[in-house]
């Protein structure tokens, strides 16, 4: 019997892994965006795929995000499966008409004659020490508008499953990349890519009996750890990761909320009108009866997304994801 | 030398991989709008176009008054009229092959008509009982589009799949002149030039964008200067002359096909009603200009020269009409049936699979419906 030898990779290879994989298995895959060709992507990601697939197949747009996305439109009514990036989080907003008025509606008005399958890569969130319009966290608009799924992994096994299966989702999919993760590291091999499930599928990282930390993406790690840290303190935490925010995984979260009885949501993005809001609802919705506490968030500051100096105070740190249970133990004992 | 002096000496030295083009003249349009009727060049107009035309044109008219009347009597929502415009809607759709993809916007139902499109299925989103009546496939009509140009980008990357694909196929894209604003017309006609996509785009100046008149839309010389900077032909002519706006646009289809890339078309054109049932023209615009236009009417300058050269008679004349009646007969039979509307349809076509949240939220309308039957919801 051999083994495996499973090797470190990041997952930022792992979604080029994924993008070539996805062009080879199926000749109508396109990626198209700015610098996605030659340079192969500012964070490398689509790093060989033009001198593989040529520059028809992944091919450098001019500089304008509402004309890739809407060009993308065509090519898919016309039986291709285009994957576009938009670079930086911020800079997908000039694609939002075309993304809220034609790619997310386009099957419902059509009555299912005309589905597009378009995958939107968007980089996203802080932490990275980018200047003002590279580190939102624009979830919540994706969200909002019905006929999108919305996905980010955190995990390299995720970013290559994940990709993958939204690209083979004849839906469109924005497909959130956790920028500050692009470089963190996994044993995983390439060769035997982890089965993902289908697209809405929570699953819990770290079982635990205290409280759930409901997260995503980049606060994954960060949750994992406050997990570890608060073992000291004698509580013993359970992490969901939510990997898909459309469809949302009801079933996961709260049968972990049921059995925790106290739950908290974790992630970048402001707390107003913010993803943990919606969480937070139906988890309360769904669960009251086994709460403990009430459900509580620990979010981004309700601000424009701050300068890199002083992003580590917005961002949600271990501490006060600790502080936070603690509250809901406080809640708890009063 | 003062640093001044350098300055005015300077003349950047470009990169040796720009290539500028040296010589735009070929790209701008005509100063006048190209003109076939009322000038020698009709007589070589092939009769039987001149004779089709025509009876598109009266079908065109006929069903812009239909349309309108069922919007006053309730059975549609709204219906923005291209009275005046019909040579500009029937052309578009008759340049056109089988293979060839129409992009319409919201005012252009006629021209999917003229395409070949049902009547009644064409009017599905004005009548509102959903949003696109067809399937956009079947017939090569992509769904009306009511933002404004935001369907001109989906033409480019159609045409850009087709010829990746090695398929004979043309998209025509129609926008008014109001669309010619907006951020997605730019990026598409940058993107189409890039690409040299086969792409055709139909500006229908009609003079408004809903109140506002051009001189306050754009200050260029012509809509179709706007492709000299792309790097693509404009060409600017007669809305009203059928034939005129049938030539120019076959040119424009044809030199797409032969792999020419885009071409820009600036149809001058009027709106001679409202923008829509809900618009009061006479808040900016006099009766004198609007009647100035009526004499330029697409269907009497084709008429005048079909009678003129003796192509048409009274009887070929009321045969057109007697046609379009029974167009406007029948479309009239079927909008005054009520249309049968399955509130469930809500939930059909939002995914591939219903999330697990919409097919909760599909029983709870299941609920109220029976409820409603039984009549036990209050």
């Amino acid at each position: 019997m051999t083994t495996v030898a499973l090797k470190p990779a990041t997952m930022a290879q792992a979604l080029t892994r994924a993008l070539r994989d996805a062009m080879a298995a199926d000749p109508t895959v396109h990626v198209m965006g700015e610098d996605v060709g030659t340079l192969g992507g500012v964070f490398r990601v689509t790093d060989g795929l033009a001198k593989e697939f040529g520059e028809d197949r992944c091919t450098d747009t001019p500089l304008a995000e509402a004309g890739i996305l809407g060009t993308a439109v065509g090519m898919a009514m016309y039986g291709l499966r285009p994957v576009v990036e938009m670079q930086f989080d911020a800079f997908a907003y000039p694609a939002f008409e075309q993304l809220i008025s034609h790619v997310s509606r386009m099957r419902n008005r059509t009555r299912g004659a005309m589905p597009l399958p378009i995958t939107i890569r968007v980089p996203y969130g802080g932490g990275i020490g980018g200047v003002e319009h590279h580190s939102d966290s624009s979830e919540a608009y994706y969200m909002a508008t019905p006929g999108l799924h919305v996905v980010t992994p955190a995990t390299v096994a995720d970013a290559y499953g994940l990709l993958r299966a939204a690209i083979a989702s004849d839906d469109p999919v924005v497909f959130l990349e956790p920028k500050r993760l692009y470089w963190s590291k996994d044993t995983w091999n390439p060769d035997e890519p982890t089965p993902v499930d289908p697209i809405g599928r929570a699953v819990v990282r770290r079982p635990g009996r205290s409280a759930t930390l409901i997260t995503y993406g980049p606060s994954l790690p960060v949750c994992l750890e406050a997990a570890d840290a608060a073992r000291a303190e004698g509580w013993d935490l359970e992490v969901v990761d939510l990997r898909s925010l459309v469809p949302f995984d009801d079933e996961t979260v709260c049968a972990s909320v049921r059995r925790t009885g106290r739950a908290l949501v974790v992630h970048e993005s402001g707390g107003y009108g913010g993803p943990g809001g919606e969480i937070a609802a139906r988890v309360t919705e769904r669960c009251f009866h086994h709460l403990e506490a009430p459900v509580l968030r620990v979010a981004g500051f309700d601000i424009p997304y701050p300068p890199p100096m002083l992003e580590r105070h917005h961002l949600p740190g271990v501490d006060r994801i600790l502080d936070a249970v603690g509250r809901l133990q406080w809640e708890a004992e009063n | 030398m003062t640093v001044m002096e350098q300055r005015g000496a300077y003349r950047p030295t470009p990169p040796p991989a720009w290539q500028p083009r040296t010589d735009p003249a070929p790209l701008l349009p005509d100063a006048a709008p190209y003109r076939v009727l009322g000038t020698g060049a009709a007589a070589q107009a092939d009769p039987e176009l001149l004779r089709r035309l025509y009876a598109e044109l009266v079908r065109g008219r006929r069903y812009n008054a239909q349309a309108t009347a069922l919007t006053k009597q309730g059975r549609l929502a709204v219906y923005p009229s291209t009275t005046g415009q019909e040579a500009c809607e029937v052309a578009a759709a008759l340049v056109l092959q089988e293979q060839d993809w129409l992009f319409p916007s919201y005012r252009d139902t006629l021209a999917a008509v003229a395409r070949g499109l049902d009547p009644v299925q064409a009017l599905t989103l004005l009548r509102g009982d959903w949003h696109t009546g067809y399937d956009p496939r079947e017939h090569r009509i992509a769904p009306l589009s009511t933002p404004l140009a935001t369907q001109l980008p989906h033409a480019v990357g159609l045409a850009h799949a087709a010829r990746l694909k090695g398929d004979d196929v043309v998209a025509l894209a129609m926008v008014g002149d109001g669309g010619t604003s907006e951020g997605d017309f730019h990026e598409a006609l940058n993107f189409a030039a890039v690409w040299q996509a086969p792409v055709v785009f139909l500006v229908q100046n009609n003079g408004f964008a809903i109140s506002v008149p051009l001189a306050k839309q754009t200050a260029a010389p012509s809509l179709a200067h706007k492709a000299v900077g792309y790097g693509m032909p404009g060409r600017l002519v007669d809305g009203n002359d059928a034939v005129a706006v049938h030539e120019v646009l076959s040119d424009a289809v044809r030199h797409a096909r032969e792999g020419g890339g885009p071409t820009l078309v600036e149809a001058i054109t009027y709106r001679i009603e409202a923008h829509t049932n809900a618009d009061d023209a006479t808040r900016y615009r006099g009766e004198t200009e609007v009647e100035a236009w009526r004499a330029h009417d697409p269907i009497a300058l084709l008429e005048h020269e079909l009678t003129e050269r003796g192509l048409i008679d009274e009887a070929g004349i009321q045969a057109a009409r007697d046609a379009a009646e029974t167009m406007a007969a029948e479309l009239r039979a079927h909008m005054n049936q009520d249309p049968v509307l399955d509130p469930m349809d809500l939930f059909a076509d939002v995914y591939a699979e219903p999330t697990p949240q919409l097919r909760e939220q599909r029983e709870q309308l299941a609920a109220e419906l029976a409820a409603e039957r039984e009549g036990t919801h209050s």
